[in-house]
This record gives structure tokens, C-alpha cells and sequence, in this order.
């Protein structure tokens, strides 16, 4: 049973969805969906207890031995992208049933809670695969199901963001399966660690480069790197607000792993960094998602815009982790993956509270919510101080690094452009606090009561890991650092 | 107790204040604001009874709470520069928990409890920053008690509050992040650690003008210090309750930010270094322009409030520019004068909240007179007036006597002549005030209404002939704060 484990992760969410629709109530399908990502994290956890004993941990799907069968790897890396995954889908799911009410007609619930199940499962599936072509299998699973989750949304701007979101999706998954097709035929193998030592052997070729371009094409556009990023901030505002807290914590970090894992797997630091030069093309892009995408919160009206617009400054951040390139920048991006996941669904719960309650997101109804609903609007706030990166919560640890990161290779300018446009951070969540607190209510405005705890919980489970992580961070940092080491220095897998 | 484990509970004990002040609540408020009072004292006793005759006897208590990332710990450490920091924060609440109670019941202002909550919680953020053993936690600190101040600069949560709130949060947290966190990153990555050490951790680690524009970093990221071009944020500050203005704008967030400036000076960088590499020059030039413009520009200021304001900009930059000239008298003269001006300027801040309460004047062209209806508020003011201008025999005759020691040692002649203008502008920015108050004739018909007499509560009274007392007792005690400050490892 132990040794399954790999597989029953992905496994049990898959063949717990179809269980969903078969019983169509909403409670029983919750209840099942639950048991799912709960034991899905479960294995997470143990998974992460095996990796850090005994090392990597590999899968030989259907009994065939890689590099002719298909292989489920887990090392340290992936394991801590499987562990943030299934802990976000854990906790925003516990507070599902209150938030869906509201927002999708109770019928269709059940539907819901399968196209989460089948995300999940192809989100973890790409994390844990170590098969190229298997990875592009399991990002569809997860794109489709995530097409339906954002068009469930309450109005019909939903289903233009669904379908907008789909048609890029669509051409990032197509430009990832070209990458991967062109890859294959230089190397003639799909398992990735022996694609990563055919192409060390090789050398740089155009073809090479041909795929590297399309594979950072196809992943930036899943993970919504500047400029590729049209789709988020549509389909973060019009899904349902409990899908805009799962999608924001996890398919954009599964996408920014996969980048990880093409780049300094597939390729290597040698040939992505030195001999084409990647870091040159995405280090000012990730600057520029900072800025941009940052002083573009500052005018939005609706809160979860603005958020939006802050994930993309995020994943700014992260990017210019992996462009550095060393192993205090890599640990840098993936302690900030983990990070800002952690304070970006707490943030967006937040608001699937508000939803509850008032019903909108917009700023101007938000007026007084800090006198209307104090557990709600104190959570906000608390995540909202992690995102800006305040000392003792987690957003601060991974700025430190990504500091760190670019002092030490010498990039100065790079150091003050980041706590720079984390000013700007403090001012998108400010304005959100400002008007929370120091506006009076509106003159209409029904008297509210405090959302009820199935939802104020998991929310405030996540602000506390804002805070815990930002105190404790032997788990995080001591992960990510190991972590980044492997990939950058490439130990022995 | 142990005197290190005291150290951390002196930052924990106003946070259980804060605790039990939010339960007690607005429906308790006498058992409130006896909470704040038990709380205030009680960390007076602990911080000069247990931890004050360790350090006086030449101990270094230390206690670390916990380690964020390796190297890079929660950690405080008490020694004589920070004692006198948290003597003065911890003494000095005291006797503004008793003015605040004065002036918010005699001024019937809303959220007196979280009034009272964010005035602890920005005491531990004081107390925390006093005792830090490194950067690290001097800046965890340093920033919550930019949050938890916020609150009481928007207190009355007008229009014009709000504006006040958003200049003075953008400014000091924008510095802090863009600057100080620079700075403190910085250190870390060229010395692998950020502690504060006797003689600096920095000597052949930084080298060449880098060192200059590190200082720079630490100087301008502590806009809590108010150099100017960063100082825009005190002013807007005045427009929180006077108490506010008090406590945080004369004791314990701007005294928080020239702390740290002459914490990192002496401890991180180390007095020979600044020495021999002259990288603190430019400094002292920057401090002396933000004296003199600062003081010129008090003296166009009708307001009461915004002219003390500008006058504590002035004040503060003595402080740094005796960390800039980086010789012993500077230290110590900066260093005295922090504990000096805090209290000279307490009491000025004080009366000007007693004259608001009891004759609801703020302006001071409108305060003809007003010395003979309220003689103890413009008693203490004249006292407090003549420390902060230097004039024995009150306590800031000291502090100012060795800053132009200081001056003599570097041989720089400017600077104490630039101190001595100074000092002569600061007579003319604050004797006008006392001179109306006392010798011109009030203004007569017009004041039929209910105002005609003034009437101030003895709560808001009281405390500024306290601290007015204190400043002449300064001038006899210096010598215990000089032979605490002498305990100071400068090399």
C-alpha cells in the first residue's frame, strides 16, 4: 500500500469524481469530495516524511521501468508543490458548501465538486509525473476541468472569461505538446531525467532552442506571465469566488513548476542559462509583471481584480527568482510559491465571505466592513500584510531571499526594483483596508451578521499559516533550499 | 528574575496590557484605564528595578525568543544605549496614560479603548526596538509601531485624517521597505550576520563610498528620524489626539527612529570605521540643513501643534548629527539627548493639549493672555521651552553642552555654530508663545460664549508640571545618564 502511494494520490481525487455525479446530492458529494483532498493531503504529508528519509521516490506506473514505462517521480521539489496543492484544495474545500449556496444553484453542485476533484487530479499529476508527454496529458485534465469551474460562475461574464481563458489555455497546452514533440525527436525518449541527460550530451541546436522557446511560451501562458496573462485577471474576477481561491493557489504555481522542471531537468542550467540565454528574457519580463501588473491593482474597483492584478505581480516575483538562476533565487521563487499561495487563497476567502454576506466584491460596497464583519475584514488584513512582506509573515521571508538572491549575483539595481514595487503592494491593500475601516457603511445598507464559521474557519487556518510560516521556517525554507540546490547543482537523482 | 528573561517579558508586559485593556472595554472604562496604569507601572519597576542595575553593572542580558532563518534571529539584548530608550518610553507612559485620560474624557472622544490598546502595543513596539540585539528584530519592531500607531494618527477618522494616515503610513513604511530593508539585507549579505556588536560588524566588509551610501540606506530608511527630504510625515501626524502627539511624536516613534540611527552607528558600522573613511560627512551636512530649515520653518508656524512638530524635526537631527560626527561626545551627547528632549518636548506637547481641552485654542496668535487664566500649563511650557532651547539649569543644557563638545573634538567649526543658531532660533520659536501667553493683554467682548473661562481638568494639569519638574531634575541627575551612556563599548 505504501509504496503506491504516488499514484493513489492522483488515483483517488480521479475516481472519486465520477462517485460525485453518481450521487448528484450536494452534501454526500461535498463529503466525498472532502475525504478525497483530505486523504490527498494526507499522502502529501507522508510522502514528504519518505522523500526527506529516503530520497526520491520513483513510480514505475504499470510495472514498466522507466525510460519505456511511464514514471511517477517524487523528489524534494515536487513533493513541496504536491504538499502546498493539496493543503490549499483541502482548506478551500472544507469551506465549500455555505459559499457555493450563494453563488451556483444547488443542482448543479455536484458538478462542481467533480470538475474540482479532476482538477486537482491533473494538477497533481503534472507536478508528479516524470514523463514530458504525461505532463501535457495532465495539464489538459486540468485546463478542461478548470474551463467548467470558472464558467459555474454567478453571471454571464463567467462563461466569456471560461471561454477566453479556454482559446489561451488551448494555445498554451498546444505550444508545451510542440515542445515536448520537438524535444522527442532530438532525444527519442519522453522520461524526463533522461531526456535531461540525452540533451546534456547534446549540446545546443536550433531545435533545442525551438523547444525551449515554445515550452516557456506554453507555461508563461498557463501561469500568467506578463504579457501572456490576458486571462487571469478575467477569469480570477467572474468564477465563483471559492474556484478564484483554489485556481489562484495552485494552477498558476503547478504552472510555474512545470517551468521549473523543464528548465533546470530537461535542459539545465547550462544549456537554459549559458548557452541560451534565458535568464536575458525572462528577468525584465518578470519586471515588468511587477510593475505593471502592480500599479494596475492600484486603479482597479473591484477587490478581486485588484488581487488578480497582485497574483500576476507575484508570479513577477517568482519568475525573477528562477531567472537569477542560483540557488538562493530558486529557493527564493519556490518558498514564494508555496508562500503566496498560502496568503492568496487566504485573501481570496476572505472575499468568498464577503460574497456570502454582501454579495459583491466591489470596493464600494465593502465601505464599513471592518465595523460590519470584524473576523472578516481583521482576516484580510492579516494576509493582506503578508502579501506586502511585514516582517514575521511569510511574505517577508520570501522577499528576503529574493533580495538575497539578486545582491549576491551582483544585481543591485534588480534588489532595490523589488522592495520598490513592493511599495506598491502596500498601496492596492491599503486602499482595500482604508475604505474597510474609515468609510461608514452604506446608507441601504442591511445590517449584517459575521460569515459563519465553516467559512471563517479555513480562512482563518490560513492566515494563521501567514503568520506561522513567516516565524517558522524550517519547513519552508528548509525544503525549498535543498530543494533548489538539486535542481541548480543537479545532485544525483 | 533573571535580567534577560526580563528583557523579553518588558516587551511581552504591554502586550498583556493591550490584552487586558480590549477585554475590560469602554463598559469598564475606570477598570481600563486602571489596567493601562497597573501595566505602565508595573513595566517602570520591572524595566529599572531588575534589568537597569545589571546593565549599570556592566552586563549585556540577552535572550533569544526564536530563530527566523539561520543567522537571522528574534533576539534582544540590553545595553546602555537601549536602557535609556526604554527608561524613558516606559517612565514617560506613565504620565501620559494619566494626561490621555485627562484629555479624552474632558475632549468626549470616540474608541478610547482602542485608543488605549494601540498606545501598548506601540510602547512593546518601543520597548522592542530598545532592546533588539540585531537589525532583524529592530526592524520587526520598528515597523509595528508604524501599524499600530496608524490607528491613533486616524483616530478621529475625518477626511483629513485619513490624508494625514496615508502620508504618514506611505512615507515611513515606503522608507522602510525601500531603504532600511535594503540596508538590512545588505548587511546581511556582506557580513552574515546582523548583529549589533561593540565596534561594528562592518569594518572590511563594506568598503569605499559604498559605505557612505549604505549609511545613507540606514539614515533615510529610518524616516522615523525625520531627516529631511523624509520628515513630511510629523507634521501630518499633529493631527491625531494631543496625547498622541505626545507619547509617539515626541518619545516614542521618532525616538525610535534617531535610536536606531545611533544604534546602527556605534554597532554596526562603529564609530572608528565612520572615522577613518569619513563616510558619515555627508550626514552631518544633511543633519544640519534639517536643523536649520526645520527650525526656520517653526518659526512660521501659527498652529501650536505644527510648530512643535517642527521643532522636534530640529531637535531630532542633534541627535543624528552627533552620530554623524562619530566621536564619543556625539555618541553620548546624542544619545543624553534623547532622554533630554523627550522630556522637555513631552511637556510642551502636553501644555498644548491642556490649552486645547481647557480653552480650545490651537492657534498661537489666538492665545493673548491666556498665561494668567491657566498659569501652571504656561508655567510648565516655560520650562519645558527653556530645556529644549539648552538653558541650565534644566536637563537640556546637558545633551547640548556635549554636542558642541563633539563639535570641538571634530573640529568642525560650522557645526557648532550651526548649533548655536539653532538654539537662538529656538528661542524665537517658543518664547513668543509663553511671552502671549503671559504679557499681552487677552482679547476682550468677543469670548461670551461658554469658553469665556478656561477650566482644563486637573488630569491634563498635572502631567506637564510633572515632567516640567523632571526636566529640572535632569539637570542635577545627568551624571547617572552620563555614567550609563559612559558603559557604552564604543570600540
Amino acid at each position: 500500500m505504501i509504496e503506491h502511494l504516488p499514484i493513489l494520490q492522483i488515483l483517488v481525487p480521479m475516481l472519486t469524481a465520477p462517485l460525485c455525479v453518481l450521487s448528484r446530492r450536494p452534501l454526500v458529494s461535498w463529503g466525498l469530495a472532502l475525504t478525497a483532498t483530505w486523504f490527498a493531503l494526507a499522502t502529501s504529508i507522508q510522502l514528504l516524511i519518505r522523500v526527506l528519509a529516503e530520497g526520491t521516490q520513483s513510480y514505475e506506473l504499470g510495472g514498466w521501468p522507466p525510460p519505456w514505462g511511464i514514471e511517477l517521480r517524487i523528489d524534494l521539489v515536487n513533493v513541496f508543490v504536491l504538499l502546498i496543492v493539496t493543503a490549499i484544495s483541502s482548506v478551500v474545500l472544507t469551506a465549500a458548501p455555505r459559499s457555493l449556496e450563494k453563488e451556483i444553484s444547488s443542482d448543479r453542485h455536484y458538478l462542481f465538486y467533480a470538475a474540482y476533484l479532476l482538477c486537482m487530479t491533473g494538477l497533481l499529476g503534472m507536478t508528479a509525473t516524470g514523463d514530458a508527454f504525461n505532463v501535457f496529458v495532465f495539464l489538459e485534465i486540468s485546463s478542461l476541468s478548470s474551463y467548467i469551474l470558472i464558467s459555474l460562475g454567478p453571471t454571464r461574464r463567467a462563461l466569456h472569461s471560461a471561454f477566453q481563458y479556454l482559446v489561451m489555455g488551448t494555445l498554451g497546452g498546444t505550444f508545451v505538446l510542440l515542445g515536448v514533440g520537438m524535444l522527442y525527436m532530438v532525444t527519442g525518449t519522453l522520461n524526463i531525467v533522461d531526456m535531461g541527460a540525452r540533451l546534456g550530451d547534446l549540446g545546443p541546436n536550433r531545435t533545442v532552442l525551438v523547444a525551449l522557446a515554445v515550452i516557456v511560451v506554453g507555461t508563461s501562458i498557463k501561469m500568467a506571465l506578463f504579457p501572456l496573462h490576458a486571462w487571469l485577471p478575467n477569469a480570477y474576477t467572474y468564477a465563483p469566488a471559492l474556484v478564484t481561491a483554489f485556481l489562484a493557489a495552485t494552477a498558476t504555481k503547478v504552472a510555474y513548476y512545470m517551468l521549473v522542471k523543464f528548465v533546470f531537468r530537461v535542459f539545465g542550467v547550462e544549456l537554459a542559462f549559458t548557452a541560451l540565454r534565458l535568464d536575458a528574457v525572462l528577468m525584465p519580463v518578470a519586471i515588468l509583471a511587477m510593475f505593471i501588473a502592480s500599479t494596475v491593482a492600484i486603479y482597479q474597483s473591484d477587490v478581486k481584480r485588484i488581487l488578480a492584478y497582485s497574483s500576476l505581480a507575484q508570479i513577477g516575483y517568482m519568475v525573477l527568482g528562477l531567472s537569477l538562476a542560483s540557488v538562493t533565487g530558486l529557493t527564493g521563487g519556490i518558498v514564494h510559491l508555496f508562500n503566496h499561495a498560502i496568503m492568496k487563497s487566504a485573501l481570496f476567502l476572505a472575499l468568498a465571505c464577503v460574497v456570502l454576506r454582501i454579495g459583491s466584491t466591489q470596493l464600494n460596497d465593502m465601505r464599513g466592513l471592518g465595523r460590519r464583519m470584524p473576523l472578516t475584514a481583521a482576516a484580510f488584513v492579516g494576509a493582506g500584510l503578508g502579501l506586502i512582506g511585514v516582517p514575521m509573515t511569510a511574505g517577508f521571508v520570501s522577499k528576503w531571499f529574493l533580495v538575497l538572491a539578486a545582491l549576491e549575483s551582483g544585481y543591485w539595481p534588480v534588489a532595490v526594483l523589488i522592495l520598490l514595487s513592493s511599495l506598491l503592494a502596500v498601496i492596492y491593500i491599503w486602499r482595500v483596508i482604508e475604505v474597510m475601516y474609515f468609510q461608514p457603511p452604506p446608507d441601504d445598507a442591511a445590517k449584517l451578521t459575521e460569515a459563519p464559521w465553516s467559512m471563517l474557519g479555513p480562512t482563518w487556518v490560513l492566515v494563521g499559516a501567514t503568520f506561522y510560516f513567516g516565524i517558522s521556517t524550517s519547513l519552508t525554507v528548509g525544503v525549498a533550499s535543498q530543494a533548489a540546490d538539486l535542481l541548480v547543482n543537479g545532485a544525483a537523482p | 528574575m533573571s535580567a534577560s528573561s526580563a528583557a523579553a517579558l518588558a516587551v511581552l508586559w504591554p502586550l498583556l496590557g493591550a490584552v487586558c485593556v480590549a477585554l475590560l472595554g469602554e463598559k469598564r472604562r475606570n477598570l481600563r484605564e486602571a489596567a493601562t496604569l497597573v501595566t505602565a507601572s508595573s513595566l517602570l519597576v520591572l524595566v529599572a528595578t531588575v534589568i537597569l542595575p545589571e546593565v549599570q553593572a556592566g552586563e549585556r542580558p540577552r535572550f533569544e525568543l526564536l530563530e527566523v532563518l539561520p543567522g537571522l534571529a528574534l533576539a534582544f539584548e540590553v545595553e546602555p544605549l537601549g536602557m535609556l530608550f526604554a527608561l524613558v518610553a516606559s517612565s514617560l507612559w506613565i504620565i501620559t496614560t494619566v494626561f490621555a485620560i485627562g484629555y479624552l474624557r474632558g475632549h468626549d472622544e470616540q474608541h478610547q479603548t482602542r485608543f488605549f490598546v494601540c498606545f501598548a502595543l506601540a510602547i512593546a513596539g518601543a520597548l522592542g526596538v530598545a532592546f533588539a540585539a540585531n537589525v532583524f528584530t529592530l526592524f520587526v519592531f520598528y515597523e509595528a509601531i508604524t501599524l499600530s500607531t496608524y490607528p491613533l494618527v486616524t483616530h478621529h477618522g475625518t477626511e483629513s485624517a485619513k490624508r494625514a494616515g496615508r502620508v504618514y503610513l506611505g512615507i515611513l513604511m515606503g522608507t522602510s521597505i525601500a531603504f532600511l530593508l535594503l540596508a538590512m539585507v545588505w548587511t546581511y549579505f556582506a557580513a552574515g550576520t546582523t548583529d549589533f556588536r561593540p565596534g561594528g560588524i562592518l569594518a572590511g566588509k563594506v568598503e569605499g563610498s559604498a559605505l557612505a551610501v549604505l549609511l545613507g540606506l540606514y539614515a533615510f530608511g529610518t524616516a522615523k528620524a525625520a531627516l529631511m527630504p523624509f520628515h513630511r510625515w510629523l507634521p501630518a501626524a499633529m493631527v491625531a489626539p494631543t496625547p498622541v502627539s505626545a507619547l509617539l511624536h515626541a518619545v516614542a516613534v521618532v525616538k525610535a527612529g534617531v535610536f536606531t540611527v545611533m544604534k546602527i552607528v556605534v554597532y554596526i558600522f562603529g564609530i572608528d570605521l565612520l572615522q577613518t573613511t569619513g563616510a558619515s560627512t555627508w550626514l552631518t551636512w544633511v543633519a544640519a540643513f534639517t536643523l536649520l530649515s526645520a527650525s526656520t520653518v517653526a518659526l512660521t508656524r501659527n498652529n501650536l501643534k505644527a510648530r512643535l512638530a517642527y521643532s522636534t524635526i530640529s531637535q531630532l537631527s542633534y541627535i543624528v548629527l552627533g552620530a554623524a560626527l562619530a566621536n564619543t561626545w556625539g555618541v553620548i551627547g546624542g544619545s543624553m539627548h534623547i532622554a533630554m528632549h523627550a522630556v522637555g518636548k513631552i511637556t510642551l506637547f502636553f501644555c498644548a493639549g491642556a490649552i486645547y481641552v481647557g480653552a480650545h485654542k490651537t492657534e498661537i496668535s489666538d492665545m493673548r493672555g491666556l498665561g494668567r487664566q491657566m498659569p501652571f500649563t504656561f508655567g510648565a511650557f516655560l520650562v519645558g521651552s527653556l530645556s529644549v532651547i539648552g538653558v541650565p539649569p534644566l536637563g537640556g543644557s546637558w545633551s547640548k553642552w556635549y554636542l558642541a563638545l563633539s563639535t570641538a573634538e571634530a573640529d568642525h567649526l560650522v557645526m557648532m555654530a550651526v548649533l548655536m543658531i539653532s538654539s537662538l532660533l529656538s528661542i524665537g520659536y517658543l518664547m513668543p508663545v509663553v511671552g502671549r501667553g503671559f504679557f499681552a493683554t487677552p482679547e476682550k467682548a468677543e469670548t461670551t460664549d461658554h469658553h469665556s473661562t478656561p477650566r482644563e481638568p486637573w488630569l491634563c494639569v498635572l502631567p506637564p508640571v510633572v515632567t516640567a519638574v523632571g526636566c529640572i531634575a535632569l539637570f542635577f541627575f545627568a551624571e547617572s545618564i552620563y555614567q550609563l551612556l559612559n558603559g557604552i563599548i564604543l570600540r
